[in-house]
């Protein structure tokens, strides 16, 4: 256990490494928000922000947090694939018979995830501001909002961690995060959900994108935030604590032949 | 029988299966420290899965596997501190090179910045690794990714080490170079239990060799006893007309109503000797003697080819069905 530490730091240094000789997955991570973004305010912007009572630059401010969630959703997918593609290597099975921090391959997976994710959403964000996203927030709600977005991004990594580990192929294993892609649509992320037909309105109420998504319109652009915040960090932690668990279950398994 | 060497690894009633299929049937087995045991066998018969429980990566159905004294199965994390591991699917990192491979496994062993840097070094150089130290292991040869492969196991400076097919796949010259690593080993006093598919390389390599056959270890001891265990040698000669080969088993007073010795078929008949060149003078100048024409002559000293193939009665190929 004295080692969890310097092991996952170590593991973390392995899968930075792996970053940088395998950038294709962080492109990947900022190219889906950053051609949604576009598409969401250069073709769809002008009638959608008419339907919110305001121009295109209104609809630019209201698609943002939608869109840094759908990045964290795909940088969780990334994370899917490269735990599905690490676990098929023969070098997972030396690092189960040494005697170290043993889920250290997950932290280690993991903290790289989230420092690919905080990356990609730094340069989404300039994207956004680019096109027309004019955030009112003050330094400290600033630093709020950069919180809550590393810890749904930390969420959201652990229980695609889980799901990478649980598949079989990596194939599968890209498959299986895409429900949390299309969260933000089913959410507030895109339209208010007052828009919606009653069934998926309620679902899009209830979902737990759609609380972090208040929440971060509510620090970055001055809206109500309610009881979302609250909401925000109970999901987030209830997402954590389950990929987590269940990602130490799938990894402590024994291999099959 | 008196002195008894230190066990480095022992294992009693192992049984494991997969669903209901039998994969260890109770195998007892212990290696004496500082030696090398091979674990021989075909495709299937059980070697991965042996090596994968007493290397803690796998649990047992029921036994009790010790290594270096410690429980493998109450205390894994203590057998994993004396253990080093070669498995059977390459166990390198191919996105990072040699060196970062190596300097990986020097931190995993909590070794400090200098100690790590001084062993990765020495184990490039001794590996013959230095040259392709900055590349990706993506770009390595087969060879040179088992080299690595073992020189990471190596790190920590393992008393135990595991080779699960060492050779596998490799060219010839790779081969005998991954041989010499595993004698050095040998010589600096670690205990090595390696599984293969040739006979050849338990014979080159181990002091004790352990046959395992369908999750059964089948007969065990140095590669001189098992040799010992089956029929001698013998000389196979090689005849043009069934008529030579009558004569020539007359001549030497060798039966040919055995079917295992004469091959009225083939024309070949087998005359039990060591092939030595007193027996080999010996038998020429018989046959000279009684102006027998032979068509070719071949010596064959026992291996241990044939003593899996008296044993299981099977051949390799028929054990993979």
């Amino acid at each position: 256990m004295s080692y969890a530490l310097r092991d996952s730091s170590t593991m973390l240094r392995r899968y930075l490494l792996h970053m940088r000789r395998y950038p294709v997955m962080t492109f990947m991570v900022i190219m889906i928000p950053a051609v949604f973004l576009l598409l969401f305010v250069f073709v769809l912007g002008g009638t959608l922000g008419a339907g919110l009572g305001g121009d295109r630059s209104a609809y630019a401010n209201y698609v943002a947090p939608g869109i840094l969630l759908l990045a964290i959703a795909g940088a969780g997918q990334g994370t899917a694939i490269s735990v599905a593609m690490d676990m098929s290597e023969g070098i997972i099975a030396r690092f189960k018979t040494m005697a170290i921090f043993r889920p250290s391959v997950l932290t280690g997976h993991v903290l790289g995830s989230v420092v690919q994710t905080v990356v990609g959403l730094a340069i989404v964000v300039a994207i956004a501001i680019g096109v027309g996203f004019r955030p009112t927030a003050t330094p400290v709600e600033w630093l709020a909002a950069t919180g809550v977005l590393a810890m749904v991004s930390f969420a959201v990594i652990w229980v695609c961690l889980a799901l990478g580990l649980v598949t079989k192929s990596v194939e599968a294993a890209s498959n299986l995060p895409m429900p949390l892609l299309l969260l933000p649509f089913l959410g507030s992320g895109f339209v208010p959900t007052d828009s919606m037909p009653t069934a998926v309105r309620l679902f899009a109420q209830y979902q737990p994108f759609t609380p972090v998504m208040e929440t971060l319109r509510g620090l970055l652009l001055g809206t109500a935030i309610g009881n979302n915040g609250i909401l925000a960090v109970a999901w987030c932690a209830a997402m954590t604590v389950g990929g987590f668990v269940w990602s130490v279950k799938l990894y402590n398994r024994d291999p099959r032949p | 029988m008196a002195n008894h060497p230190p066990l480095a690894i022992s294992t009693t009633a192992l049984r494991k299966s997969y669903g209901r299929k039998l994969v260890l049937d109770g195998i007892d087995l212990d290696v004496a420290a500082g030696s090398v045991l091979a674990l021989l066998g075909p495709n299937g018969a059980g070697k991965t899965t042996m090596v994968q429980i007493m290397s803690t990566l796998i649990r047992p159905d029921s036994g009790r596997v010790l290594v270096g004294g410690h429980d493998a199965i109450a205390d894994p994390g203590a057998v994993r501190r004396l253990i080093g591991v070669t498995g059977q699917n390459s166990a390198v990192d191919n996105l990072l090179t040699g060196t970062e491979n190596l300097s990986l496994m020097a931190d995993l062993m909590h070794l400090s910045r200098v100690e790590g840097r001084r062993r990765v070094v020495g184990l490039l150089e001794r590996f013959e690794l230095v040259d392709a130290a900055r590349q990706p292991v993506a770009t390595y040869s087969g060879g040179m990714r088992r080299r690595l492969d073992l020189a990471m196991t190596l790190v920590g400076d393992p008393r135990i080490i595991f080779l699960d097919e060492p050779t596998t796949g490799l060219d010839p010259r790779s081969r005998r170079t991954m041989w010499q690593i595993i004698r050095n080993l040998v010589a600096d006093g670690v205990t090595i239990l390696l599984t293969t598919q040739y006979l050849e390389e338990a014979d080159q390599l181990a002091d004790q060799v352990a046959l395992l056959d369908h999750g059964r270890i089948i007969a065990q001891g140095t590669p001189d006893e098992l040799k010992r265990r089956i029929p001698g040698g013998h000389i196979r000669l090689q005849f043009t007309h069934l008529s030579s080969l009558e004569a020539a088993a007359r001549a030497l007073g060798v039966s040919t109503s055995d079917t295992s010795t004469s091959d009225t078929d083939a024309l070949t008949l087998d005359v039990p000797g060591d092939g030595g060149v007193r027996t080999l003078r010996y038998l020429l100048a018989e046959l000279d003697r009684a102006d027998i024409d032979v068509a070719g002559l071949s010596v064959h000293t026992p291996d241990l080819d044939d003593v899996f193939l008296t044993l299981t009665g099977t051949t390799e190929e028929g054990a993979l069905r």
